[in-house]
């Protein structure tokens, strides 16, 4: 037996905002009947472009109903923007979190959210995006891809639990692992340009993020380790750990490595030094 | 709130009668049967009884009884024995529905150059026993085939497989779990090498089952160590298990013409008064050949998980072939082999029966079930449209 939280069960058995709007402003699709669950969104906004109404149908297990159903109360009240700010992450932590084999309905719910906003910009409705690489599925590499980086996903099981794909055949594992391999040690460039101005406090807590998800796990692999000792202006100043802290190459490594990263994911204006010892 | 248990393919409840013998061998007889003195010999004396009461229920002696602790065991055992003793033979015969016990072990054995045969079955679930027949080869060493399938409870024709695959001079196996106490059984009016069953399954406790073994088949031990079973499986035997496994045998014996009159009256209750009240709803599996306790039925258009969540509010257990509910994301590898469309197979719940089932709780699914059904359709998006594409038809 799954353990549910006591949201998702309350969810479930008492879902909220079930059925369809009648000329909605957005509407979005995700799944099939095929693949064991499938979700229909429908929202309509109020004068003030905030969404009046949500509403769902679902097809599937308690989760994928229960994260419809929490999905749909998220949306009432927001805008179009604020909306579109919300994944698969925050849907599953509204419900008190799900069994890490059951986050492909959260990530259901984005989807069909994604269609939805698509549907009220006038955006066409892309039939495929991307390149399907699970055939059993039908789950294309952006797909993944976009969990992957959005999850800070590192194995084949968990992408098979937010996306299904590789849990058929298993034809594509090697597919898959490529992607991942991909998004761990080339992140998209472009994300950091995009971002808006950052105050102080957002740019040290954006920089640790970074620290902690991108690039401690590698130097960790090798043993070394690193940490955040000030942020002054642009300059970042890191105390290397462990075995980094004796290699002959660890000055490479911040250089080359940790400020290509921070400069990727942070700002471009970023320059990283070493504490003085 | 009262149980009302249905998923007795999945366990039984331990009868009271099995109960009340296996108790002294936990307290005051906990002797090794195995022992000189004659406070340890009383129990071995008790276990021969235990183990003649399991060979007549089977048509089988004594000698051919080896207890083990789980039907997965005696399957393991029985498979790796064939292999064992015919090392020249690379080549194992089975179906596309065996129990785990069987299927995760063959393809353990492909992985280590094995061959393996998996031959399918139609959309009643049954066996091709064409392909079955062709299948069979010089290099096989064994043929694995279920009695009874655990999910929809289709008979497969094993005496007649067996017997196929003595022509060609092969071993075969049969995994009888589901059938053990279900359906008669005689063992000396077939040609069947090894059969497998389980205590659990039929009203004894967990952790004990039984490998019959034909008298005069070459056998490798599995589990290596001591004497016992004539050195046939090591370890000291669950004694209290064992004890309580004979008892179930021997209640089994007396109650399976029950179980095919009273028992199977209430499945096929269940049954018909499921598909009278709820539309877009049948059966799977072969109903003219198959166990009386097991119905698989399938409703179209909701998802299988979310019908035993809901059925469990009322104390209903069953179980279900969904993808969701089976742990993988595929639905079962039984209806999948059937060929059960995936809008069918996503919403297939198994009820199974035991003697312990009474009128009055299959009365209660049925007022029950087609409102849990119609809950779980109002949610779907894909009733709405089946519903108007069936009234603009």
């Amino acid at each position: 037996m799954w353990e549910y939280t006591d949201k998702v069960k309350d969810h479930f058995l008492n879902p909220r905002n079930v059925g369809e709007i009648e000329d909605p402003d957005g509407i979005g699709e995700e799944g099939s009947i095929a693949c064991g669950d499938a979700l229909k969104l429908t929202f309509k906004l109020d004068k003030d472009k905030r969404i009046a109404d949500a509403r769902f149908k679902t097809f599937g297990c308690a989760s994928a109903i229960a994260t419809a159903s929490a999905l749909t109360e998220m949306l009432k009240g927001k805008t179009i923007e604020e909306a579109q700010k919300i994944t698969n992450q925050d849907i599953a932590d509204y419900l008190g979190g799900l069994p890490k084999e059951k986050m492909h309905c959260s990530v259901m719910g984005r989807q069909a959210l994604d269609k939805a906003i698509a549907y009220y910009r006038g955006q066409p409705q892309q039939a495929v995006e991307g390149r399907i690489v699970c055939e059993c599925f039908g789950v294309t590499d952006q797909e993944i891809e976009q969990v992957v980086r959005e999850n800070h996903l590192t194995s084949i099981e968990e992408v098979t639990n937010y996306t299904k794909a590789g849990g058929g055949c298993g034809n594509c594992h090697p597919a898959i692992q490529e992607i991942i391999d991909r998004v761990l040690t080339r992140p998209k460039s472009g994300i950091a340009e995009k971002k808006p101005k950052l105050t102080n406090i957002q740019k040290i807590k954006l920089i640790q993020e970074t620290l902690d998800r991108e690039i401690r796990p590698s130097l960790q692999q090798d043993g070394g380790d690193i940490e955040l000792i000030d942020v002054v202006g642009d300059r970042v100043i890191v105390a290397t750990r462990g075995a980094c802290a004796v290699c002959h190459a660890s000055e490479l490594t911040m250089k080359n490595f940790v400020e290509h990263k921070l400069r990727e994911f942070v700002s471009p204006e970023l320059t990283v030094e070493e504490e003085a010892s | 709130m009262k149980t009302i248990y249905l998923d007795n393919n999945a366990t039984t409840r331990v009868a009271p009668e099995v109960l009340e013998e296996m108790l002294p061998y936990f307290s005051d007889l906990y002797g090794n049967p195995s022992s000189m003195h004659s406070f340890g010999g009383q129990v071995g004396k008790t276990i021969r009884e235990a183990r003649e009461k399991v060979a007549r229920l089977l048509g089988a002696s004594e000698d051919e009884i080896i207890f083990t602790s789980c039907g997965t065991e005696s399957d393991n055992a029985a498979i790796r024995s064939a292999l064992q003793v015919r090392p020249e033979k690379r080549h194992i015969v089975t179906s596309r529905v065996e129990h785990p016990a069987i299927r995760s072990l063959v393809a353990t054995l492909a992985a280590q150059g094995y061959r393996v045969t998996e031959v399918p079955v139609d959309n009643l679930g049954r066996l091709d026993m064409e392909r079955y027949e062709n299948s069979l080869t010089a290099d096989t060493a064994i043929a694995s085939l279920m009695w009874a399938n655990n999910e929809t409870g289709v008979l497969f024709p094993v005496e007649e497989a067996a017997q196929m695959a003595h022509r060609k001079g092969i071993l075969f196996h049969t995994d009888a779990v589901q059938a053990v106490g279900k359906v008669p059984i005689d063992m000396s009016q077939n040609n069947i090498d090894m059969l497998s069953l389980s205590g659990h399954k039929l009203h004894a406790a967990k952790g004990v089952g039984a490998l019959y073994l034909r008298r005069g088949t070459k056998f490798s031990t599995f589990l290596i160590g001591g004497h016992q079973e004539k050195g046939r499986r090591g370890g000291t035997e669950n004694t209290a298990g064992v004890i309580g496994l004979g008892k179930a045998c021997e209640l089994a014996a007396q109650k399976m013409a029950e179980e095919n009159t009273r028992v199977k009256h209430l499945r096929d209750k269940l049954e018909n008064g499921l598909l009278e009240r709820i539309p877009n709803s049948r059966v799977n599996g072969d109903r003219s050949n198959r166990l009386p306790n097991t119905s698989s039925i399938s409703f179209e258009f909701v998802e299988g998980e979310a019908i035993l969540l809901l059925l469990d509010q009322f104390g209903i257990c069953a179980s279900s072939g969904s993808a969701c509910t089976s742990g993988s994301l595929q639905p079962s590898h039984v209806l999948r082999a059937m060929g059960v469309p995936f809008t069918m197979a996503h919403g297939s719940i198994r009820f199974s029966l035991s003697v312990y089932n009474t009128e009055e709780e299959i009365d209660f699914v049925l007022g029950k079930m087609p409102q849990v059904i119609e809950r779980l359709r109002s949610l779907s998006p894909y009733w709405k449209a089946q519903q108007s594409a069936a009234a603009a038809g």
